[in-house]
C-alpha cells in the first residue's frame, strides 16, 4: 500500500505507536483510500459480504456454546435445545442458518459483477483468485456447517458429497475413509466436520486480509473498466463509500430479516426436521439452493467420474478466466455483444439452478409430455437434458465465447477517463 | 545458513595473521582433503542432510496427524454380524445395519433367479454372473451392501424395469442380482464377505 494520507500522528501515543506499529496510519490509509468516484451499487457488495462474515462468525461462535457434535445429541441439542430452550436461540440460529444464504447471494452479486466489469482482468487477476479461494473455502464450511444439525439431508447430502470424491481412480476411496473415519459417514464424520467448520472460517477471515491488501494495490476497478488517471477520477473511501456501503448494507438488512423472522424455513429443506437415519434415503436428495447449479451440472454426465469431474472443472473455470478472456475492454458496458452472451450466462447459471432441484427425469413442459426423441438415456423433455443444454453453454462461455468474443468483437468507443464521460456529457447537454 | 557465512569472514580474519598462512592452508587441503573445514563438497553434503533430517522428521509429525482421521480401533471393531435366515420369507428384502451402513438381505423367488442367470449374458456394465454373487447352492439368498455405487444412497427394491433396485437420487437401475443396467452408478451393488455358518445363520463380516 502506498501511502495516500495526509494522517500526521498528533498525539503523544499516536507517535509513540507510529514508529513502532503504525497501525493507526494503517487505518486511516484504509479510510482516505482513493477510490473511483464512480463505483455503482453493484459494487457495495464488498462491504456486504464483510458483514456476512462478521454475522456468521459472531453467531456461529455462540451456537457451538449450545450445540453438541455426536450422532445421539447432535439433533436433539439443535432442534430442542437451541430452537427451543437457549434464550434466543431460535434467533440466532436463524441468523446463522439463513446468513449462510445471504452470504451466498451477496457472494454470487459479487462475482457476477466482476465478470460483467472485467474486474479480474490484469492487473487484478491475484485479487480475483484469492476470490476463487475464498468462494471455495465458503463452500466448503457452508457443506460442513449444514451437516451439523444431523438431519435426513445433512446425513445424506454429506454422503453423497463425500462419495463424489470416491470416483476418482486410486487415491478415491482412502480419501473418502480418510474424510469419515469409518465405514460410512458416522459419529466420526460429524465431530471432525465440526471442527472444521467452525476452523474455515477464520481461514477465510485471513484470505479476505490478502484479499483486501491485493485489492489497495491496483485500486478498485469501476463501471468503466478505464484504470484511475488523476487524482480527479477519486473520492476518498470514508465518507463517500463507507456511508454508500452502509446504505446498502441497511437494505440488505431488510431481506436478511425477512427471511430471519417471516421465512426462517424457506431456504431450508423439511427433510432435515428428520433425526439421521443412515438406512433410509429420503425421497429426493437436494442440497442448499447456492449448490444447485453445480449438482445439475453432475446430474448432467451420465459417467460417474467425468459427472465429478464437470462439476470441479465449473468451478475451475472461474480460477482460469483471467487468462480466458482476450479481449483489451474490460468493462461491458463498451462490449456491446459481449453483454448479450453474459446476461445469456447468468440466465444458464439460473436455468442449472433450478433443474439441480428437479427429478432429472421429470419433464420440463408438462404440457408436453414425452416428446418420443430418447437420446442417449433420457427423453429430449426432461430436466436431465435441459441441465446438459446450460452445462454446454456454461463451459462453451468460458472456453469458446469469452476467449473468441475478445479477438472478433469491436468494442464502443471508450472513454480517455474516468472524469471524461461526465464532463463530456454535460458539455453535450450544454449545446 | 550460519555455516556457510561463516567461512569468508573466518578468511577476512585470516588475513591479519598474513597470507603465508592461507597459503599453507590451501596447501594443506589439497595434500589432505578431509582436514579441511571448509571443503564446498562437505558442506553440501551436510546441508543435504541437514534438509533431508527435516523434511523426514517433518513427514514423521505429519503423518499421525492425518493417519488419525483413518477409522479408530472401535469403529474397526463393530466389523461383523451373525444372522437369522430363517426370519426372511420367500420373496421378502430384510435390512439390517453391517458396519452402520444398509445391508439388503433378499430372500429371492425363482423367477428372480431365473432373470438373474438370463441377465448373465447381457451387455453389463460391470460383468458378473450371477452365480458369482451367490454362495454355491444358496442362490436364493442374495446378499448385498444396500449402499448405490453411484454416491451412496439406499437403492429400493420392486422399482425400475430390471425387477430390482432403482436409486431414488439419480435413478440408477439394479436387475436382481443387484447389477448395474442402467444410470450413473458404475459398479454392481457390493457384496460383502460372508459365510453360512449352517443352512440358517450367516455370518457377515
Amino acid at each position: 500500500m502506498t501511502a495516500h494520507t495526509t494522517y500526521e500522528p498528533k498525539t503523544a501515543i499516536e507517535r509513540w505507536l507510529d514508529t513502532r506499529l503504525p497501525i493507526v496510519r494503517l487505518g486511516a490509509e484504509v479510510l482516505e483510500f482513493p477510490t473511483p468516484k464512480n463505483l455503482n451499487y453493484w459494487w457495495t457488495f464488498g462491504g456486504i459480504l464483510s458483514f456476512c462474515l462478521a454475522t456468521q462468525i459472531v453467531t456461529g461462535i455462540v451456537l457451538a456454546m449450545h450445540y453438541q457434535a455426536g450422532g445421539a445429541s447432535a439433533f436433539l441439542s439443535v432442534e430442542q435445545g437451541i430452537m427451543r430452550d437457549v434464550n434466543y436461540g431460535w434467533l440466532i440460529r436463524g441468523i446463522h442458518a439463513n446468513g449462510a444464504s445471504m452470504f451466498f447471494i451477496a457472494v454470487y452479486i459479487h462475482m457476477f459483477r466482476g465478470m460483467y466489469y472485467g474486474s479480474y482482468k490484469a492487473p487484478r487477476e491475484l485479487l480475483w483468485l484469492l476470490g476463487c479461494v475464498i468462494y471455495l473455502l465458503m463452500m466448503a464450511t457452508a457443506f460442513m456447517g449444514y451437516v451439523l444439525p444431523w438431519g435426513q439431508m445433512s446425513f445424506w447430502g454429506a454422503k453423497v458429497i463425500t462419495n463424489l470424491l470416491g470416483a476418482f481412480p486410486i487415491i478415491g476411496k482412502p480419501i473418502t475413509t480418510l474424510l469419515w473415519g469409518g465405514f460410512a459417514v458416522d459419529d466420526p464424520t460429524l465431530n471432525r466436520f465440526f471442527s472444521l467448520h467452525y476452523l474455515l472460517p477464520f481461514l477465510i477471515a485471513a484470505v479476505v486480509a490478502l484479499h483486501i491488501w491485493a485489492l489497495h494495490v491496483p485500486g478498485n476497478n469501476n463501471p468503466t473498466g478505464v484504470e484511475v488517471k488523476s487524482k480527479a477520477d477519486t473520492v476518498p473511501f470514508h465518507p463517500y463509500y463507507t456511508v454508500k456501503d452502509g446504505f446498502a448494507i441497511g437494505v440488505f438488512l431488510i431481506l436478511f430479516a425477512v427471511f430471519i423472522f417471516y421465512e426462517p424455513d424457506a431456504l431450508g429443506h423439511a427433510d432435515n426436521f428428520i433425526a439421521a437415519n443412515p438406512l433410509v434415503t429420503p425421497a429426493h436428495i437436494v442440497p442448499e439452493w447456492y449448490f444447485l447449479p453445480f449438482y445439475a451440472i453432475l446430474r448432467a454426465i451420465p459417467d460417474k467420474l467425468s459427472g465429478v469431474i464437470a462439476m470441479f472443472g465449473a468451478i475451475a473455470m472461474l480460477f482460469a478466466l483471467p487468462w480466458l478472456n482476450t479481449s483489451k475492454v474490460k468493462s461491458m458496458r463498451y462490449r456491446p455483444t459481449s453483454k448479450v452472451y453474459f446476461l445469456v450466462f447468468v440466465v444458464v447459471c439460473l436455468i442449472l439452478g433450478w433443474c439441480g432441484a428437479q427429478l432429472p427425469d421429470d419433464a420440463v413442459i408438462p404440457a408436453l409430455g414425452k416428446t418420443g426423441i430418447n437420446l442417449i438415456d433420457s427423453d429430449l423433455n426432461s430436466y436431465v437434458w435441459l441441465s446438459r443444454i446450460a452445462t454446454a453453454y456454461y463451459f462453451a462461455y468460458f472456453l469458446l465465447i469469452t476467449p473468441i468474443l475478445g479477438l472478433r468483437e469491436t468494442p464502443l468507443p471508450v472513454p480517455d477517463s474516468i472524469s471524461k464521460p461526465v464532463l463530456a456529457g454535460e458539455a453535450a447537454k450544454k449545446d | 545458513m550460519g555455516a556457510s557465512r561463516a567461512s569468508p569472514v573466518s578468511l577476512k580474519a585470516g588475513r591479519i595473521e598474513g597470507e603465508l598462512k592461507v597459503a599453507e592452508s590451501l596447501a594443506d587441503s589439497a595434500s589432505n582433503p578431509g582436514h579441511a573445514g571448509d571443503d564446498p563438497s562437505r558442506r553440501d553434503f551436510i546441508h543435504i542432510v541437514a534438509a533431508a533430517a527435516a523434511v523426514g522428521g517433518a513427514a514423521a509429525v505429519a503423518w499421525p496427524l492425518i493417519d488419525q482421521m483413518n477409522p479408530a480401533a472401535d469403529t474397526l471393531a463393530l466389523a461383523s454380524v451373525e444372522f437369522d435366515l430363517s426370519k426372511v420369507e420367500l420373496g421378502q428384502e430384510v435390512t439390517i445395519a453391517w458396519r452402520k451402513q444398509p445391508l439388503f438381505i433378499r430372500h429371492r423367488t425363482p423367477k428372480e433367479i431365473a432373470e438373474a442367470v438370463a441377465g448373465d449374458h447381457a451387455d453389463l456394465k460391470d460383468p458378473q454372473t450371477d452365480a458369482e454373487r451367490v454362495k454355491a447352492g444358496h442362490a436364493e439368498w442374495l446378499i448385498l451392501l444396500g449402499s448405490c455405487t453411484h454416491l451412496g444412497c439406499v437403492p429400493l427394491f420392486g422399482q425400475g424395469e430390471y425387477g430390482g433396485w432403482f436409486c431414488p437420487c439419480h435413478g440408477s437401475v439394479y436387475d436382481t442380482s443387484g447389477r448395474i443396467r442402467k444410470g450413473p452408478a458404475p459398479l454392481n451393488l457390493a457384496v460383502p464377505e460372508y459365510a453360512f455358518l449352517n443352512d440358517k445363520t450367516v455370518k457377515i463380516g
